[in-house]
C-alpha cells in the first residue's frame, strides 16, 4: 500500500515536472491548447485576410471572380444571414478588384439584407461611408469598413437575441470566400497558393458553432444541407502541413463550396 | 428578514455592476494601448482587424487564444495592459504547441509579436505577465 502511494506521488511529481519543462522549452501541452479561448471576432479570419494571402502570388484576376447580383428579397432569416455573409465576402472581392461601382452596389445590397433582419438603423451610415470610400478609391479603408459593418451587424443580432444567426453570417462569408479562392487557384495552380486552403481547425470551430444553434434552426433544410457541405469541406481542407492539395483536390473543395452557395442564393428553398 | 435579504441582494447587485463597469473601463484602456502599438505597423501597410480579445493576465499564468492564419501573410499581434501590470510579453505557438520564432516588441505594459506563418492553420497567441500584478489586457492583430 505504502509502495503504491509512493508511486502515485512520484507519478504526480513527474507529471507536474514534465508540464513545467515542456512550457519552459517553448512548448505547450495538448491540454493547454485545448483550453485556449476561441471567439468569433479574433479566431475567425475575414475574407480579406484570405484574399490578401492569395493576392501575394500576383496572378489573381479578382474582377473575374465577381458574381452577378443576388436576390435581396428572401423571407427565410437563416437564408438572409448566410447571404449577408456571402455579400460581405463579395465586397472584399470588389475591393481587391478595385471596382468602386461594384463596391457601392454590394454595399447597398448588404444594407438591404441587414435591414430585412431588423438590425440597427446605424448601419445606414455604414452604407454611406462605403459609398464615400468607394468614390475616393480608399481601398484599405474600405476593407476596414466592410469588417466593421460585419461586426456591427453581428453585434446588433446579438442584442436582438439573434445569436444563432451570427454564425450563419460568418459561415456564408467563409464559404463564398472559399469558393472564390479555389476558383482562382484552379485557374493558375501552384502549390504555394494551394497552401492557403489548409484550415481544419477553423472549419471544425465553425461546425461546432453551428451545432450550438437552436434545434429548430438547425433542423431547417438549408442549414442542414450547408452544415453537411461544411463537413465535406472540413475533410478536404484537412491535409497535412507542407503537403498542399493537388489541382484535383482544389476542384473538389470548389465544387463543395459552389454547391452550398448555389443552394444559399437560390430563391427556391430546399424541401 | 425578507427586507434584509432584499438589501443584501441589492448591495450585491450594485457591487457586481460597479465591478463589471470597472473591468470594461480597463478593457477600453488596454484596447487603446493595443491599438497604439498596432498603429505603428499600419504605417508599414498592415491592416488592423476590427475584432479584439480582452482578458485578465495573472502572475505565473498565461492567457491563450486560438487564431487561424494564412501562409503568405505577415502578422503582428499587439497587446496593451493596464495597471497594476508592469510588463507583458506575447508569444506564438503552432498547432502542435511548439513555440514559433517571432520578431518582438516589448515596452512595459505594451508588447507585440510578428511573424509570417510557413503553413496555414491554427496558431495560439500567449499573453504572459512578466512583471506586476494581475490586470486586464487586450489583444488586437494586424496582417498584410
Amino acid at each position: 500500500m505504502i509502495r503504491l502511494v509512493k508511486l502515485g506521488v512520484l507519478a504526480v511529481f513527474i507529471g507536474v515536472f514534465a508540464a513545467a519543462s515542456a512550457e519552459e522549452a517553448g512548448h505547450l501541452a495538448a491540454d493547454q491548447l485545448a483550453k485556449a479561448a476561441r471567439n468569433d471576432s479574433i479566431s475567425i479570419p475575414t475574407p480579406g485576410e484570405l484574399f490578401a494571402a492569395l493576392g501575394k502570388t500576383g496572378k489573381t484576376n479578382w474582377s473575374a471572380q465577381s458574381r452577378g447580383p443576388i436576390p435581396v428579397t428572401y423571407s427565410n432569416r437563416a437564408q438572409i444571414a448566410l447571404n449577408l455573409g456571402g455579400l460581405i465576402a463579395d465586397g472584399f472581392i470588389a475591393v481587391e478588384a478595385k471596382d468602386s461601382q461594384q463596391v457601392k452596389n454590394i454595399g447597398s445590397d448588404i444594407i438591404k439584407l441587414a435591414k430585412a433582419l431588423g438590425v440597427s438603423e446605424k448601419l445606414l451610415s455604414r452604407g454611406n461611408s462605403i459609398n464615400e470610400f468607394a468614390e475616393n478609391n480608399e481601398w484599405d479603408t474600405l476593407q476596414e469598413e466592410l469588417e466593421a459593418t460585419e461586426n456591427e451587424v453581428k453585434s446588433s443580432m446579438q442584442s436582438h437575441a439573434d445569436q444563432d444567426l451570427v454564425i450563419l453570417v460568418t459561415l456564408g462569408g467563409w464559404i463564398r470566400g472559399t469558393q472564390v479562392v479555389t476558383s482562382a487557384i484552379m485557374q493558375n495552380y501552384d502549390e504555394s497558393s494551394a497552401k492557403v486552403l489548409r484550415q481544419p481547425a477553423l472549419v471544425h470551430f465553425m461546425q461546432s458553432k453551428v451545432n450550438e444553434i437552436s434545434p429548430e434552426l438547425r433542423g431547417e433544410r438549408l442549414v442542414k444541407d450547408v452544415s453537411e457541405q461544411l463537413g465535406e469541406i472540413e475533410k478536404l481542407v484537412s491535409f497535412p502541413p507542407g503537403k498542399p492539395p493537388t489541382v484535383e483536390e482544389v476542384r473538389k473543395v470548389n465544387q463543395a463550396a459552389g454547391k452550398a452557395i448555389t443552394e444559399i442564393e437560390s430563391k427556391e428553398l430546399p424541401k | 428578514m425578507k427586507r434584509w435579504l432584499i438589501i443584501f441582494v441589492s448591495v450585491f447587485v450594485v457591487e457586481t455592476t460597479i465591478a463589471v463597469r470597472a473591468e470594461t473601463d480597463a478593457e477600453v484602456g488596454a484596447r487603446k494601448d493595443a491599438l497604439d502599438v498596432a498603429g505603428a505597423f499600419s504605417n508599414e501597410g498592415f491592416m488592423i482587424r476590427d475584432g479584439h480579445w480582452c482578458g485578465v493576465v495573472k502572475p505565473h499564468d498565461h492567457a491563450l487564444v486560438a487564431v487561424n492564419l494564412y501562409a503568405g501573410n505577415q502578422y503582428w499581434f499587439s497587446v496593451g495592459a493596464t495597471e497594476p501590470v508592469k510588463k507583458i510579453a506575447v508569444s506564438v505557438y503552432d498547432e502542435t504547441g511548439k513555440q514559433v520564432t517571432t520578431e518582438s516588441y516589448n515596452n512595459g505594459e505594451k508588447a507585440a509579436a510578428g511573424f509570417s506563418p510557413a503553413n496555414s492553420g491554427q496558431y495560439f497567441i500567449s499573453v504572459d505577465l512578466v512583471e506586476g500584478e494581475e490586470g486586464t489586457f487586450c489583444l488586437v492583430y494586424s496582417y498584410k
